[in-house]
């Protein structure tokens, strides 16, 4: 079969620890590569790539809440809170400062960090719903004081537009440019979360999500790394939110309500907790999901029903749907899209002697 | 593989299958086409699900009579639940599909849009909602109000209550209630003006998201300021309780007003019906009411077809704004292909085309608009209905107030956007 681990021998530890050990890992991520670099810029329409570019982002937050609820065990519902002030520091500083990007996405992933380790302060405390709770407060506090502080929201329309982000000279106008910026952001953002976890940070987060206390009694310090994971998530937040102003070219607190917080809960969820490739497909599967439901009812709905009755069909079967296949996935397997990719590669991995 | 694999994978290779057929896009020849964001689900659906079939009834009323000058208009529509990122989506597909103008849905969307319209050269409109200062085509010449702007009606608003108060507001007390949001602070600009003009006292209480109780404001506006008059700049959910508040409280409806989004006949209803809501004055940017020739033409349509007109143009106030929307595209695309003689329109005739606007009025349902490059909002025109009996009655002819005042905030506001 394509991926035989017959053979492969490791002479140092290096090769042991290598990110990607198995050849056929390594050539996987090499077609994907090319595949994400080449075919989809060339082959895909522009309004397949502006989903894409949805995905992209969405993957960047998805990583940092698996951060803290997947990997640290710490529920958190104020993620989009988060992102709205990654989304104005930059917007800020774009827009009065005419700060160049590689200057507001950091400050803006900077801030959300700041804001996000004050607000996880109350986690050496509680746990579980109680944490969810105070989380809640902070999307609350968060999206009032947006909305009311001028200074930050930029006026009564508390929207800041920003101009798009230049690279070597170039404004990345379009959603095709785009495109190769935020796919960049979101490798690294995927890769560094890939090599955090395999790190003594990431063992020290997994060993306080198990337990905290047996945590504690190793000598692991509970306090310093829940407000780390926190930190850290809300970092991944900040600059997800700053890509997002990037996308849609203005930053608006509306965009970033309690609804698109439990929508990252829900990413995670299915996608897999505390997994790095279950962040991708949940984000991938929620983000892709309305439009494809939409696709296939207007397409396929038309068999049934009149084209007045589809269209306001349409929006509420979506939807129906939506809310019936995570409930659908959950049961099958509650584990998530990861362990469903799991399972199906284990199949093959032992193919043809899979029973 | 389990049985449940297979059926996942079963599932997906559906989906896959299905979006391929999606990419097959039919291409009909003289179309003209238009993108459409819609709400028919998510915070303020009671408008999209009403809007929404008005826009399509109006077009296919169009292309049943043969297009315009021989071209049919297809308007693509969308549901972006009220959210920004669907909104962008449906942009980057009705563009790449090459339309020619964009109905845009909801204030954050708007905003979200104006900068992309202006790049791509795509007149887009958003008719009641948006930006206010967009009503100056100068500074803004891909974006079409079309219809009164906050600053336009809040002008009104003070107009009217003027008018009912015996034509002098000094010393008066005015209320302002208004969703804690972006779009309900908008018109405070305008009020504060206008209170120093006028000399009225004016104390605004906010609603704050999602606006499903406004007991203590009401309470406050009842019980401790007395005022004399109350505008109501309210969405979603939060009209009819205000609605049903003050009536509780014994307010008299008559000297309240509601914005153009506090004054739908599903805001009467949720108040408790016509009977709990006499009085209550409402203020519209399109006519209310199914007594306009092209209400008749559309129903002999469906009428003509088998099929009963649908049950959305009953909430004859969005329906009819969506026939607004749909009829002043369709009359910029007429006087686009004037300036193309029959030619395909581009999204820059389009424009033009909106521009060349004069006294539209289709039989009274729309205010007599006339846009030019300097003012897109049309002219600012409201009408006002009362609820009495068992629908909204006429109570003023259009009209507008305090031009000069509005038209300089827009101008000022839009000088200053461009500054930054």
């Amino acid at each position: 079969m394509f991926g035989s681990e017959t053979g492969v021998f490791k002479t140092s530890y290096a090769a042991d620890m290598a990110l990607y050990p198995l050849p056929v890992a390594r050539r996987t991520m090499a077609f994907l590569a090319l595949f994400f670099l080449f075919a989809v810029p060339l082959l895909f329409s522009v309004y397949a790539v502006t989903i894409l570019n949805l995905v992209l982002i969405a993957v960047v937050g998805a990583l940092g809440l698996n951060i803290l609820v997947g990997y640290t065990g710490q529920v958190s519902v104020g993620h989009a809170a988060f992102m709205s002030v990654g989304a104005y520091t930059a917007a800020n500083l774009i827009a009065r400062l005419h700060a160049p990007f590689w200057i507001a996405i950091p400050a803006g992933g900077g801030m959300a960090a700041l804001v996000g380790a004050f607000f996880g302060i109350p986690s050496l405390r509680i746990k579980g719903l109680y944490l969810a709770i105070a989380t809640l407060a902070a999307q609350f506090i968060i999206e009032w004081t947006i909305n009311h502080v001028t200074w930050i929201s930029g006026g009564v329309d508390a929207s800041i537009q920003v101009s798009p982000p230049v690279v070597f000279g170039m404004a990345l106008e379009t959603q095709r440019q785009l495109y190769f910026f935020l796919l960049f952001f979101a490798a690294l953002a995927v890769t560094a979360t890939l090599n955090l976890v395999r790190s003594r940070v990431g063992r020290a987060l997994v060993a306080v999500r198990d337990q905290d206390i047996a945590a504690e009694i190793i000598g692991i310090n509970t306090f310093r790394y829940k407000l780390a994971a926190f930190a850290i998530s809300s970092f991944y937040a900040g600059v997800a939110g700053v890509l997002y102003t990037y996308y849609l070219g203005i930053a608006n607190y509306e965009q970033f309500g309690i609804s698109v917080s439990i929508d990252y809960l829900a990413m995670i969820i299915i996608g897999g907790l505390g997994s790095v490739l279950g962040s991708i497909f949940g984000a991938a599967f929620i983000t892709i999901l309305p439009e494809a439901t939409r696709l296939f009812l207007k397409h396929f709905g038309g068999m049934f029903l009149s084209h007045g009755a589809i269209l306001n069909l349409i929006p509420n079967i979506r939807l129906i749907l939506f809310g019936s296949l995570i409930i659908f996935f959950l049961i099958v397997e509650p584990e998530g899209l990861n362990r469903l990719w799991r399972n199906i590669r284990n199949y093959f991995r032992i193919w043809p002697f899979t029973t | 593989m389990s049985p449940t694999s297979r059926l996942v994978f079963a599932a997906s290779a559906g989906i896959v299958a299905s979006l391929a057929c999606a990419g097959l896009a039919q291409a009909a020849q003289k179309t003209i086409l238009l993108g459409m964001q819609c709400d028919r689900t998510g915070p303020t659906e009671i408008v999209g699900t009403s809007l929404c079939p008005g826009i399509h009834d109006y077009i296919a009323l169009v292309n049943s009579k043969g297009g315009v000058d021989g071209w049919k208009i297809r308007a693509d529509e969308i549901d972006t639940e009220y959210k920004v990122p669907p909104a962008v989506e449906e942009y980057e597909r009705a563009k790449e599909q090459g339309a020619v103008g964009i109905m845009i849905y909801g204030t954050p969307q708007t905003e979200a849009l104006n900068a992309k319209l202006e790049v791509d050269h795509i007149p887009g409109t958003s008719p009641g909602f948006g930006i206010a200062a967009s009503s100056d085509g100068k500074y803004y010449p891909y974006l079409f109000p079309i219809a009164a702007t906050y600053w336009s009606q809040a002008a009104a608003a003070v107009k009217f209550a003027k008018d009912q108060l015996g034509g002098s507001l000094k010393g008066k007390k005015i209320a302002y209630i208004y969703f804690d949001n972006p779009a309900g602070r908008e018109p405070l600009p305008i009020l504060n003006a206008l209170k120093r003009r006028e000399g009225f006292q004016l104390r605004d209480f906010a609603v704050p998201p999602p606006g499903v109780d406004v007991s203590a404001q009401v309470l406050a506006i009842t019980q401790s300021y007395h005022p004399d008059f109350v505008i109501s700049h309210t969405f979603g959910k939060s009209p009819s309780l205000v609605i049903k508040g003050l009536k509780e409280n014994g307010y008299p409806l008559t000297h309240v007003v509601g914005l153009v989004w506090a004054s739908g006949e599903p805001d009467i209803k949720a108040a408790g019906g016509w009977g709990a809501a006499q009085g209550y004055n409402t203020m519209q940017f399109a006519g209310a009411g199914e007594n306009y020739p092209v209400i008749r033409e559309i129903k002999a349509m469906y009428k003509k077809e088998g099929k009963a007109p649908p049950a959305a143009m009953k909430n004859t106030v969005y329906y009819n704004r969506g026939i607004l929307q749909a009829a002043t595209f369709v009359a910029a695309i007429r006087n686009a292909l004037k300036l193309t003689h029959g030619q395909k329109p581009t999204s820059v005739d389009v424009r033009k085309g909106f521009e060349m606007i004069r006294h539209f009025a289709l039989g009274g349902i729309v205010p007599p608009l006339t846009i030019t490059a300097s003012d897109h909002e049309g002219g600012g025109w409201v009408q006002i209905f009362r609820v009495e009996g068992k629908g909204l009655k006429k109570l003023t002819p259009w009209f507008r107030a305090y031009r000069k005042v509005v038209v300089a905030k827009a101008e000022r506001t839009a000088q200053e956007m461009a500054a930054k």
